[in-house]
């Protein structure tokens, strides 16, 4: 199988603080691979060396067959980056942010791209009002739109729906299953195991600057105590009960 | 490996031009504080003290012009490095950074539209300048000449806004750099001469940046002869300039 990404004992570390301390990992192409771990656990610092915009101390990077290190042009053509805030520019319209990006991928129909992914991303009605009047839901929308722009093989997300309300969540997961069907490779991270498993074909978990876990979550489960029956009355989450009134509302 | 962006270096800047241009003309308190201030100034300097003050021309408004300028330029940057600043710390420019673009273009989108939006101030208020009484025989020499000081000066006070835009840790610290150049014309030539200053002040006065080029403006616009004051004032300007972009860079570097 062709790899999409490949990290081999990658460090870094600011200052006096050993961020990663030779992270191994491999990406298959046409996959959704999330990447586990809780806060200050070095996923970020991860993302940004793959997207050129951090120098590792050590170790190779591989993205789209390209060396992060000496084709970083070549890296940069390949892939789109959504980072942990919403990078979005207040002051223009959601139309104009997406216009904004087509032009810098100098894509031939910005405008037309700009409409189709207003449409996409539910956001055709508040397409030319500014951001700044955006709730946070439709700016991470926004957001994961502009990196939908120019179709780029390999998608990160770093932690793409911390914040989200759960109808934003549902919809920014749809969107990955879509964009990995087409056969681009998604790179996610995230803190929540739930969002791991819902989406993930491979997860790896990222402790302490180190992968300590790694594989489909078939093989993950298969680290732990195999699971005790136990008989529980099943309570509806929060999640479920408001999903259920929420679509049961627009059905109507 | 650069060459496979080259021809896109134009476009590239036109996009970041047309951006930072939007930002400038939806906030309106910018163009407020950059134009109308100064302007707000100069009247209340022609109108109100400049009957008490012997400047030693016929009109007031031709004295005080040149300072008038310096300072809404001066508050211009200010806007410079805000809106720099905001761009690092919203994510937009780490999303420019890994987009196949070239890469100085985000940092050069802001340098130009700082030049494009000061030059639109400083017109705007030798318009209203002209308006209330301004005059200069000078001719269209004396005038290119000028531009060419203003345009200098504006680059270097913008690469100065880019080290304060680029390092700030807060919004307010990001625009507070331009306070003191705002006050700068006050301790020069541009409002009173130095000659009627206290030793200590006058000394500082003569040595400080805006007195050449407040005196090398004044002498292009009324029609004199410039003298050595225009090297000093080249000096100084260049001399910034190039001192603040090698820092810039090296900021924008480490940074990036």
């Amino acid at each position: 199988m062709e790899k999409a990404i490949h990290m081999n004992g990658i460090e870094k570390s600011y200052k006096n603080l050993h961020v990663l301390k030779g992270v191994t990992f491999e990406v298959e192409k046409g996959s959704i691979f999330a990447l586990l771990g809780s806060n200050g656990a070095g996923k970020t610092t991860i993302v940004k060396i793959l997207a050129t915009l951090l120098k590792p101390d050590r170790g190779t990077a591989i993205v789209n067959s390209f060396d992060v290190a000496v084709q970083p042009d070549n890296v940069r053509q390949s892939i789109s980056l959504t980072g942990q805030s919403a990078a979005v520019d207040e002051i223009l319209t959601g139309r104009e942010n997406l216009v904004m990006i087509a032009r810098l991928r100098h894509l031939s129909n910005p405008h037309q791209i700009a409409c189709d992914l207003l449409a996409q991303f539910d956001l055709s009605e508040a397409a030319d009002r500014r951001v700044s009047t955006y709730s946070g839901g439709m700016r991470r929308r926004l957001d994961i739109a502009m990196s939908m722009v120019g179709d780029a093989p390999v998608i990160f997300l770093d932690e793409p729906t911390t914040g989200l309300d759960p109808q934003s969540r549902v919809a920014v997961w749809n969107t990955i299953r879509t964009r990995a069907e087409k056969g681009n490779t998604v790179f996610l991270t995230t803190q929540y195991l739930d969002e791991a498993e819902q989406l993930a074909g491979r997860i790896a978990i990222l402790h302490e600057g180190r992968i300590i876990a790694h594989g489909i979550l078939a093989e993950l489960k298969k680290l732990f105590p195999p699971a005790k029956v136990e008989y529980v009355e099943k309570q509806l989450s929060l999640e479920e009960i408001f999903l259920a009134i929420v679509d049961k509302k627009e059905a109507m | 490996m650069n060459t496979l962006h080259h021809h896109y270096y134009f476009s590239d800047m036109g996009v970041m031009l047309g951006r930072s241009m939007r930002h400038i003309f939806r906030s309106m308190d910018t163009i407020i504080t950059v134009t109308i201030t100064p302007i707000a100034m100069l009247l209340l300097f022609v109108y109100v003290f400049g009957g008490a003050i012997q400047a030693g021309t016929d009109t007031y408004v031709n004295y005080i012009l040149p300072g008038i300028l310096l300072m809404a330029i001066a508050s211009g940057v200010a806007y410079t490095s805000y809106r720099l600043f905001i761009d690092v710390q919203r994510g937009i420019f780490e999303r420019f950074h890994s987009m196949p673009i070239v890469r100085s273009a985000a940092l050069w989108g802001h340098v130009i539209t700082s030049l494009v939006s000061n030059a639109i101030s400083v017109a705007v208020i030798i318009l209203v300048a002209f308006i209330i009484g301004f005059r200069s025989p000078g001719g269209i020499l004396s005038w290119l000449a000028a531009a060419g000081i203003l345009c200098l000066f504006t680059l270097a006070l913008t690469w100065l806004a880019v080290i304060a835009g680029l390092s700030a840790k807060s919004v307010d610290g990001a625009g507070a750099f331009a306070y003191p150049l705002i006050f700068l014309p006050f301790i020069s030539s541009a409002f009173v001469p130095t000659r009627t200053m206290v030793t200590a002040v006058r000394v500082f006065a003569e040595h400080q940046p805006v007195t050449p080029i407040v005196n090398s403006l004044r002498a292009l616009l009324s029609g004199q002869p410039v003298g050595n004051d225009i090297f000093s004032a080249l000096l100084w300007c260049v001399g910034i300039l190039g001192a603040a972009y090698f820092f810039a860079l090296w900021i924008y570097k480490k940074r990036v």
